[in-house]
Parts: C-alpha cells; sequence; structure tokens
C-alpha cells in the first residue's frame, strides 16, 4: 500500500537540529504536514489535541521520555493505534525490548540514514 | 589537628583512649598492638595531609566547574555549526528546480548525504553530556570524601533519588561505544523475533 504523503506528522526531540534533520528528510520523502515537539509532555499535548497519524520520537528527552510518550499513547484510548516510530542512540538490546513490550510499532538507531527512515515509515503505515 | 581542621577524629580518638588505658610494665603482645596503634595513629595523620594538600577547594569550585563549561561550549558551537551547515543545504535544495533532472537528483543524493552526517551533532551532544554527569559524580564524590576527613568544603548539589524515575529514564543511557552498541541490522532481527 502506497504511503499516505498527506499524513500528519509529529516528531518529537529535545535537539532543535535534530527536529530539523528530520523534518528535512521527510519533506524528501514529500511529507510536508510536520508538526514538532521538545519532549514527552509537549507531545502528548500536541497529539491529544491534533490529529497524528505518525509519531517518530526520540527517547531520552525531559521531563518526559520517548519510551514514557509511547506508554501514554497506548494507553489512550483515541492514540493507541498512533503507528510510532522510536528514533534514538538508545542502542542496547533491553532498550529494544522494552520499547517493543510498550507497543513500538519500529526502532531506528541513531545515526541513522535516509532510507532507513523510508523503509521503516513504509512499513509501519502498511500496517496501520 | 595536624592539618589545622576542625573537629575530633573518631580513629584517633580511639587510638589515644588505648594508649591510655596501657600503664605499667607491656607485655610482648602488648607492645606489638602498641606499635600497631602508634603506627595506625601515623596513617591517619599522614593521610589526612595528603587530603589536605589535595587543594580540593581548586577542584570543586574552579577546575571541574570549567571543565563543564567548556563541554557545554562545545556543545553550543557544534549545534550552531550544524545549523550553518543545515541553511546552507536549505538554500542548495531550493535550487533543484532550477536544474536539469540528473543534476537535481545528484544535488538531492548530496544533501540527503549531508543530513545524515549532520547527526553527528545529537550523538556528540549526548556524549558530552555522560562525560559531564561524569564529572559532576567526581565533584560530588570528592566533597563527600573531604567532608568525611573534616574539612568544611561546600557539598555538590545531590543527584535526584533513583527512587521514583519512570522505566525510560531507568533506560536513558545515551549512546553506547560502539563495541557495545547494537547494530540497525541486530535490532530489527530483535524487533521480527517478537512477531
Amino acid at each position: 500500500m502506497p504511503m499516505d504523503k498527506n499524513t500528519p506528522v509529529l516528531i518529537v526531540d529535545d535537539y532543535k537540529t535534530m527536529l530539523r534533520i528530520i523534518r528535512n528528510l521527510l519533506k524528501q520523502l514529500e511529507f510536508d504536514n510536520v508538526e514538532e515537539a521538545t519532549d514527552g509532555q509537549e507531545a502528548l499535548a500536541k497529539l491529544r489535541a491534533g490529529n497524528f497519524g505518525l509519531v517518530i520520537s526520540d527517547w531520552n528527552m525531559q521531563p518526559m521520555t520517548g519510551l514514557d510518550l509511547l506508554k501514554e499513547v497506548r494507553a489512550d484510548a483515541r492514540l493507541k493505534s498512533t503507528p510510532f516510530i522510536m528514533i534514538t542512540a538508545e542502542s542496547k538490546t533491553e532498550n529494544v525490548i522494552a520499547a517493543k513490550q510498550a507497543g513500538v510499532s519500529n526502532y531506528i538507531v541513531k545515526p541513522f540514514n535516509a532510507e532507513t527512515l523510508r523503509e521503516k515509515i513504509e512499513k509501519v503505515m502498511a500496517h496501520a | 589537628m595536624p592539618d589545622g581542621t576542625a573537629g575530633p577524629d573518631p580513629i584517633e580518638d580511639a587510638v589515644r583512649a588505648v594508649l591510655g588505658s596501657l600503664s605499667g610494665d607491656l607485655t610482648v603482645t602488648e607492645a606489638a598492638l602498641l606499635a600497631e596503634l602508634e603506627a595506625l595513629g601515623r596513617e591517619v595523620t599522614r593521610a589526612k595531609s595528603e587530603i589536605a594538600a589535595l587543594q580540593v577547594d581548586d577542584i570543586t569550585a574552579s577546575h571541574i566547574p570549567a571543565a563543564t563549561d567548556e563541554l557545554d561550549a562545545v556543545v553550543a558551537h557544534t549545534a550552531a555549526a550544524t545549523n550553518e551547515i543545515l541553511d546552507s543545504c536549505e538554500v542548495l535544495e531550493s535550487m533543484q528546480p532550477r536544474l536539469s533532472t540528473e543534476d537535481a537528483a545528484a544535488l538531492s543524493g548530496a544533501v540527503t548525504r549531508i543530513y545524515e552526517a549532520c547527526s553527528f551533532q545529537d550523538i556528540t551532544g549526548q556524549r558530552i553530556g555522560k562525560v559531564v554527569h561524569a564529572l559532576k559524580a567526581i565533584e560530588r564524590r570528592v566533597a563527600s570524601v573531604t567532608v568525611a576527613f573534616g574539612r568544611a568544603v561546600q557539598p555538590a548539589a545531590e543527584e535526584p533519588p533513583i527512587a521514583g524515575r519512570t522505566e525510560g529514564e531507568e533506560l536513558a543511557n545515551g549512546p553506547q561505544l560502539p563495541a557495545n552498541a547494537a547494530s540497525q541490522e541486530e535490532i530489527d532481527r530483535l524487533l521480527a523475533s517478537f512477531d
């Protein structure tokens, strides 16, 4: 199934440069409907107020981490089926297992390339 | 006190109390014990003098804060440079419609590689954050040791308590060294094993 490029995407990272990089890579993939948040709390508020079809989130943020955001999303009746990709430098096996158990749709380890991002987005949106 | 610090030392007090209780002719065992206690007392005095000579005030008040400031400046400079690079990439991308299909594709490919490379700023920023965290832990330990030896050093701010941290915070360790990090392929295989 082709990706719906009009899907509203929320990207979450506490590094402004990383938000800009992901936004530009998404633009190259023709996703133009992109919003940003700099931590889990801000992201959760935007998700509850909006209608996002994909979340791409970092893990290591304060005051709410990406894993805790993922748990909140999966516990929310309206948001629980939103595709959620973790993009993080957390590359330990225990992190991947914890994210999977919390319901992550896919997991990308930093540094990553554009092709990996495209492939994972395509995969999670095909199952959405 | 030999090093000029304030307050009684429990070890020295104990040594003096034992020495004071020994009077009259000593047995061989008591003499050996006395020698051991005297040696212990000298060791305590020497250790306290060495700790006093460490100039820990310089470490906690100057060296470590200066080192963390320098590292913060490194993060700020790399962030500024990365933003300059991203600005330039965006200008290049805006020129794509004026190029031939072949040249536009080549430009797009090159810009994509620059975007990918720019993620170094995030990774290095997190690694430097781990170093700053380690320096602050050292600062706290130094302050604790000097307080334990009677020097009035201002203790560094305590780390937040471990209790009450979420699973996400507990598992947030930042980038691993290459030997300890799982690759994207290993992560993909691990995720697939759940299906």
